[in-house]
């Protein structure tokens, strides 16, 4: 067991590599998570995320590097670290043989905990996941949605203090995610550590006090939003659209305008403190784009600045 | 051993105070019990389908053992001048080899598709294997559960066996026994198979194709293993259905062999259990990842 890990660290990753041969799934990352925080990993499909969240869940080996979970090595103490987690999985997993409240019955059982415990447990969680109505009802009669909370009501059969979150929801409708938040925000308000991987820059912006940026492997960056938001990009940008084929051109046109320029496929981005005056600057410089919008810079820009790469590809 | 305290709260999503057992007792239970926890999850969605279970279980019994023991059988003690085969009735000497063949069925329902199904296709496995359940014990608790339909089936098989007065043996009991280690000892080489599969592509039905049917054929069990030539016997050797069936009858009604061919088909039956379960357990550890 490990000992030298900071008192106030739930989990505490060091150099931390997954290579697959040549591939390196995983590149030597390290960070450390405070218990109550919630902590993202932000990046796109295939950065690394899931493998280092099934690493942390104490599912998959590490090639190289220490990890430490509530002070245990998962390698060495498995079911122990395991136990102390809740997690939702990417996919879903739950049992469509079984009705929605015996999902969680079963899951509980994994934890040795008696039927005493479980069967007013999940009532209790079938409310928090507002399921309460569906307890009966085979899993797959069940909304996409509806599924995802089942599944984070099944992550807090075992009442854990972490909780691993891989893409909780990817795939849902807005109205369905901002449900989803809805719950998370009350775990977080309650002190459960969430880690959560996302692809999402606002999911990580609403749910992550602090986040690792992930590229190929590699963390890019880490810190709050904000203060990520802050040090990579400008407080506002203007996005401009002149047609696919004419970005390209009219960017070079753009040259002085705004602190920094961005010219994508689809649009240009003009980082700027005052959207406004730069759209202003524009127009009066007789550019007309068809459409413009003056937004506040988001993670979707940090990402872009760090790795020329647009999150979702 | 034990963990740090971290300063977290309790979840506060429990109105009522409902608090669980800490992590490390709920550690040292798996530890313990995780098979079982795991064979508990799968019987419970086995009561899915427990209709089809208790319906096959009655049924199959009932359909083999008139057709083959009595319908056949007519035809077989007449032309054996009423002395069956080996001194006993064909329906005796038929239903230790039914019996056998419908765990053997049993098993390559449940150690095929549903192992599958574990890893891929509905992904069953993977919910225990994130909790504190090892992988070895999400196939220990497999094999606990299909077990458990094992001896529910072959029960059944053998109480209608009496019924149909097919055991004239007090000893005959240990047939339906003898016919649930047959099962496994085909079943878990099947679920250590069917756990290395990637992709299906028409494997199980091959299976049914090329290794049940025909280990149903040439395992002396509609007709006695000597009586094929030479040259395919050896398939019956091979069979865990002969060497079931053979037992079978030694209990069943007192089938004279010698005790070392007894003893050889006992080694064999469990030994093709154990390595299948060895096997199985391997291939869903590297599976699973841990």
């Amino acid at each position: 067991m490990h000992t030298n890990v900071s008192t106030k660290s739930v989990i505490s990753a060091r150099n931390l590599t997954k290579a697959y041969g040549e591939f390196k799934a995983v590149d030597d990352i390290s960070f450390e998570v405070p218990a109550g925080e919630s902590f993202g990993l932000l990046g796109p499909n295939g950065a690394g995320k899931s493998t280092a969240m099934r690493m942390i869940g104490g599912v998959s080996g590490r090639t190289l590097g220490e990890l430490d979970i509530m002070g245990l090595d998962p390698e060495q103490h498995g079911p122990e670290v395991r136990a102390h987690l809740g997690v939702v999985p990417q996919q879903d997993n739950l049992d469509e043989d079984l009705k929605v409240r015996d999902n969680l019955i079963v899951y509980g059982r994994y934890f040795g905990l008696p039927l005493s415990y479980l069967r007013p447990k999940a009532d209790e969680l079938l409310e928090f996941a507002q399921l309460s109505d569906r307890a009966g009802a085979k899993v797959d009669a069940l909304s996409g949605g509806m599924k995802r909370r089942l599944t984070i009501a099944r992550s807090l059969i075992n009442d854990p203090k972490i909780l691993l979150l891989d893409e909780p929801t990817t795939g849902l409708d807005p109205q369905a995610r901002h449900t989803l938040w809805d719950r998370l925000f009350r775990l977080k308000e309650a002190g459960v550590t969430l880690i959560l991987t996302t692809h999402y820059m606002d999911e990580a912006e609403q749910l992550c006090d602090r986040l690792i940026v992930v590229d190929s492997g590699s963390i890019m960056a880490e810190g709050s939003p904000s203060s990520l938001i802050k040090q990579y990009s400008t407080r506002e940008v203007l996005e401009l659209r002149f047609g696919a084929e004419r970005n390209a051109a009219m960017a070079g046109r753009l040259e002085g305008v705004g602190e920094r320029l961005e010219a994508l496929p689809d649009r240009v981005l003009i980082y700027t403190n005052d959207g406004e005056s730069a759209l202003e600057e524009v127009t009066g410089a007789g550019l007309h784009p068809i459409t413009s919008l003056v937004r506040r810079a988001s993670l979707e820009d940090v990402f872009l600045r760090l790795t020329g790469r647009s999150l979702i590809e | 051993m034990s963990s740090r305290d971290t300063g977290t709260r309790n979840t506060g999503l429990s109105p009522s105070g409902l608090k669980a057992h800490p992590p490390p007792e709920a550690a040292r239970r798996a530890r313990r019990f995780g098979s079982f926890y795991f064979a508990e999850h799968v019987l419970r969605s086995m009561r899915g389908y427990g209709w089809t279970i208790v319906a096959s279980s009655v049924g199959t019994p009932v359909v083999y053992l008139f057709a083959m023991g009595i319908g056949l059988a007519s035809l077989v003690d007449a032309r054996a001048g009423n002395q069956g085969i080996g001194d006993v009735s064909y329906l005796t000497f038929v239903a230790p080899a039914l019996l056998v063949t419908a765990a053997i069925m049993v098993a390559n329902e449940e150690f095929s598709y549903p192992v599958m199904a574990g890893f891929k296709w509905r992904r069953i496995y993977h919910g225990p294997n994130a909790s504190p359940l090892s992988s070895s014990q999400i196939a220990t608790g497999h094999l606990m559960a299909v077990a458990v339909r094992l001896i529910f089936t072959c029960g059944i098989y053998f109480l209608i066996m009496m019924l149909f007065g097919a055991v004239p043996e007090a000893t005959g009991w240990l047939a339906a026994v003898v016919a649930v280690v047959c099962g496994l000892s085909f079943g878990l080489p099947l679920m250590a198979y069917a756990a290395g599969i990637e992709e299906e592509k028409g494997q199980f039905p091959m299976v049914m194709r090329f290794v049940v049917t025909p280990l149903f054929l040439f395992s002396g069990t509609v007709f006695p293993l000597d009586s094929l030539p030479m040259v395919v016997r050896w398939i019956g050797w091979l069979s865990p259905l002969w060497h079931g069936t053979e037992l079978g009858r030694v209990f069943s009604y007192d089938y004279a062999e010698p005790v070392w061919l007894s003893v050889v088909h006992v080694v064999y039956l469990v030994a093709l259990a154990l390595a299948g379960w060895a096997i199985a357990k391997r291939r869903y550890t590297r599976r699973l990842g841990k």
